[in-house]
């Protein structure tokens, strides 16, 4: 039943991947983008990472696709339906490029096959079983990872100051 | 399901790469970037059930990177727009050889 699952998840993130880049407007192109975020999260529940998948749901379907929505259409964008691919030599050298990608790791996968249950997976799911979805994530994050945490509030701190000056009417 | 997981995101990695190579419009280019790091948290989460759970940490961590790195990359387009009255990234040629 979860293979199923997973499998009909992994077609609509592969399907909406492949609308990303090929969809002619910007706004198709989003759209896809959420319908491969939505499966995303939903194999990311398969994987027993509950709160990743609320995370994504809300912090990249929701604010981050909603940010880009905005941009387009401040920007009018959103009839913007001329072709854009690169053609000729250049995408010949992209497919080469994503072939040789995909040809190494495929062939790293396919070396390296890993057979369930793990130990990882069995510590995992101790730790969903004793503190919860959010306790078990929030565990290591407040007591291993406190100062990345804590470094993280000041990027975001930066982020939002650099974003204001960057998109403010008046030029610096 | 491990093994799945892995193949589905060197798949979306290796997708997002070819949308940054072809596509001229710079807020798609970005979506395909954006696409890169999704794939990446995949790889994450499922080796996070081999290695135990700090890898759902750095999850966490570079969702956070990404709406960081959204918010600065789309204040960027929009002042190129109101420069260049365009996103195509064929138009920004002043920089280039």
């Amino acid at each position: 039943m979860i293979e199923v699952l997973f499998y009909v998840f992994a077609a609509v993130a592969l399907g909406g991947a492949l609308g990303v880049v090929w969809a002619k407007s910007p706004v198709g192109s989003l759209l896809y983008m959420v319908a491969t975020l939505a499966s995303l999260a939903c194999i990311f529940v398969l994987l027993e990472a509950h709160f990743l998948a609320a995370i994504q749901v809300i912090v990249y379907a929701g604010a981050i696709m909603v940010l880009f929505l905005f941009v387009i259409m401040l920007l009018n964008l959103g009839h913007d339906y001329q072709p854009d691919l690169k053609g000729g030599a250049f995408a010949l050298l992209s497919f080469v490029i994503i072939g040789l990608m995909g040809g190494v790791l495929a062939r790293q996968f396919g070396e390296n096959a890993i057979t369930e249950p793990t130990a990882g997976g069995r510590a995992i799911d101790a730790a969903l079983a004793e503190h919860g979805a959010v306790g078990a994530i929030a565990q290591p994050l407040y007591t291993t990872y406190v100062v990345p945490f804590e470094i993280t509030g000041i990027l975001l701190l930066v982020a939002i100051v650099g974003a204001l000056v960057l998109a403010k009417k008046s030029s610096l | 399901m491990i093994n799945e997981a892995l193949v589905l995101s060197s798949l979306l990695f290796v997708l997002g790469t070819f949308g940054v190579l072809v596509r001229r419009n710079a807020i798609i280019m970005f979506l395909c970037i954006e696409l890169q790091l999704n794939a990446v948290n995949l790889a994450f989460i499922a080796f996070s059930r081999l290695m135990g759970i700090d890898g759902q940490v750095f999850v966490f961590f570079v969702m956070t990177v990404a709406a960081a790195e959204a918010a600065v990359g789309l204040a960027i387009i929009i002042s190129v727009f109101r420069h260049y009255e365009t996103v195509n990234v064929d138009n920004l040629k002043l920089l280039r050889w």
